[in-house]
């Protein structure tokens, strides 16, 4: 028995030790820290006792104070793995936890070029070209671009003149010439990529006013600028001393030049009977009118005759006979159907 | 401001190069401070402000301290920050006793740029919307660089601040690691200075939403929540798989001679291909 009871006093001692060696690190708190290692942080919710802080130095109270915060907030860190580098030991911190504002707000995605969502449409995708080209007439690797490139243009000393071009010009200002322009051309696009981001409003690429235009151009203008509604113009209202457009609305319209000979035949055979025929022809419409208005002046004249007797109820009823044989007639506010109207 | 605002473009790489330096980034620069010594006059106090504004945009520094002195507000600190080049907000703290490094005599103060341990005491930091403001204000001024790693024997810095009695009590000592028997060290701390007792003044907080705005975090940066993965209380880690309908009827079963194709199918295959070899003869 008594080797047994030797480990475990030697347990038991282990313990103590074990128990006296934490203690000199041990702090005891009644809210436990809070602490956010990544930034060596933490903070103490605990509030002062403010008794001690009056009856001690007040020195001593902080320093006392800072001392277990300090060792609370060591343990923590000793706590974090640590590394081996350069025969110093490293703790590694994790990612800080305390929110701080940022410093400028969150970068925006750059709005798309116009070709880049062309591209996009298109399925286009970037291909990475080298650096380096292999110059054929310096006999070396050199920049695809920029400076010292290879197959620099602008340091051609002759340059053939093509057949088709005029012998007098310049090639060499005719490249310059053309550089330039295509510079200028990109920045013009970049500017436009840049409107077109913000929404601004782009010159347009359309017809360009003319300086004076002249009065048929401006009545032109207005008529079409009338018509341009929902509703063709049609409830558009007319200014007062304002004239009826000239010219518009009808259209010539003419037979095909090659279509349907029998119709054409007919229409031929029956304009000859017209012209050769001795009897008068009858306009349905003129002879209808005609009739109607002789009716018209029978009804006035006999009302004329009998207005004292019969008084209002007289007149209705002859208005509404004549307007009654108007309407059965074809009507003399109808428009006319097509084909009976006059030739 | 981003590249495509700018409408005037750098002509040299370098510009470019600065101005890219200076454009929102995901993960941002580390905050520089910049401070500045007020005039007695109040009109200077007043200007100051525009001043501050100027320059964080031509030094790109977003934390300002601006110290000031007259009768009303004697030994006048101003603590701010800036957001988007504009003031988020400042803090005023009067000194009442100051103790500089100079007047505690200490054989060895610790190096320039250790990047010190912060430690805020006191309930007021945590319940009082104004003193958890400066709290933020305080670690984002003196926590210097975020690193990865940092030496152990490095830690020989610290930052006490205690919210008691109404007032700030800013205190930094040495810190001295003793041996304690086991892998922790003991901590024994030496006041180094310098030391100050702050008061709340005045102050000018950031709304609600502008404080809100500057905090937000960008989408890249957050942690990805990944699908189908869960964990328990346990801390043991939980996978859902979805897999597709096992086609049965090609499953392989065991393999028995009855179960053999017989010889005849066979035979038929061979005969459909002979008349082709027939004709190629």
């Amino acid at each position: 028995m008594a080797p047994s009871s030797s480990i475990e006093e030697v347990l038991a001692k282990a313990e103590r030790d074990e128990a006296e060696k934490l203690q000199s690190i041990r702090v005891e708190k009644e809210l436990e820290l809070e602490f956010d290692v990544g930034n060596l942080l933490a903070l103490d919710k605990n509030a002062p006792d403010l008794r001690d802080f009056r009856a001690q130095k007040k020195e001593d109270f902080l320093r006392s104070l800072a001392r277990d915060n300090a060792q609370l907030l060591i343990n923590e860190i000793w706590k974090v793995p640590t590394d081996r580098l350069d025969g110093v030991v490293v703790a590694k911190l994790p990612d800080p936890v305390t929110r701080l504002p940022r410093e400028k707000p969150v970068p925006k995605p750059k709005p798309p070029t116009k070709w880049e969502e062309f591209a996009k449409l298109k399925g286009i995708q970037k291909r990475k070209k080298t650096n380096l080209v292999w110059d054929d007439v310096h006999k070396e690797w050199r920049r695809r671009w920029g400076y010292k490139r290879a197959k620099d243009d602008t340091k051609d000393w002759v340059i053939e003149v093509p057949e088709t071009s005029d012998p007098n010009e310049d090639q060499f200002a005719k490249r310059i010439q053309a550089k330039k322009e295509r510079v200028a051309k990109n920045e013009l696009n970049r500017l436009r990529n840049i409107a077109r981001a913000h929404k601004l409003q782009l010159p347009g690429a359309g017809l360009a006013p003319t300086g004076q235009p002249s009065r048929s151009e401006l009545a032109k203008a207005e008529q079409v600028a009338k018509l341009s509604t929902a509703s063709v113009g049609r409830f558009q209202e007319r200014l007062p001393k304002e004239k009826a457009p000239k010219n518009t609305g009808k259209r010539r319209k003419f037979q095909p030049n090659i279509g349907d000979f029998s119709t054409e035949k007919q229409k031929q055979l029956d304009l000859l009977k017209i012209m050769d025929g001795k009897k008068p022809r009858l306009d349905v419409t003129k002879a209808v009118n005609k009739q109607m208005r002789e009716e018209d002046m029978e009804n006035a004249s006999r009302q004329r005759k009998g207005a004292g007797k019969k008084g209002r109820k007289g007149h209705f009823t002859g208005k509404g006979k004549g307007k009654g044989a108007g309407a059965a007639a074809g009507g003399k506010n109808r428009k006319p159907r097509k084909g009976l109207g006059k030739r | 401001m981003t590249t495509l605002d700018r409408v005037a473009k750098p002509k040299t790489k370098r510009s470019k190069r600065f101005l890219q330096s200076r454009e929102p980034k995901l993960t941002e620069n580390v905050k520089n401070a910049m401070i500045i010594k007020g005039g007695n006059t109040s009109e200077t106090v007043t200007n100051a402000l525009k001043d501050i504004e100027f320059f964080s945009k031509k030094s790109d520094c977003s934390l300002f301290l601006f110290g000031s002195h007259n009768k009303k507000r004697p030994n006048n600190f101003v603590f701010g920050r800036m957001f988007d080049y504009h003031v988020l907000d400042m803090i005023e703290l009067g000194i009442e006793k100051f103790v500089s490094l100079k007047e505690i005599k200490v054989n060895a103060s610790c190096p320039e740029g250790t990047k010190p341990l912060l430690v805020f005491a006191g309930d007021a930091f945590d319940t009082i919307g104004e003193y958890a403001r400066l709290r933020s204000i305080l670690i984002d001024f003196f926590r210097g660089p975020t690193v990865s790693a940092i030496r152990l024997a490095g830690l020989e810095h610290i930052l006490h601040f205690t919210a008691l009695d109404g007032k700030i009590y800013m205190r930094s000592y040495r810190v001295l690691l003793k041996k304690s028997g086991c892998r922790t060290p003991r901590i024994e701390l030496e006041e180094m200075g310098p030391s100050f007792d702050f008061i709340l003044r005045r102050t000018h907080l950031a709304s609600d939403d502008l404080y809100k705005t500057a905090h937000k975090q960008p989408k890249a940066l957050k942690p990805k929540n990944k699908k189908n993965v869960s964990h328990n209380v346990f801390g043991t880690k939980f996978g859902r798989l979805h897999m597709q309908k096992q086609n049965l009827d090609k499953l392989q079963t065991r393999k028995m001679k009855g179960l053999r194709k017989r010889g005849g199918d066979v035979m038929q295959g061979e005969d459909a291909v002979s008349p082709k070899k027939s004709r190629d003869e």
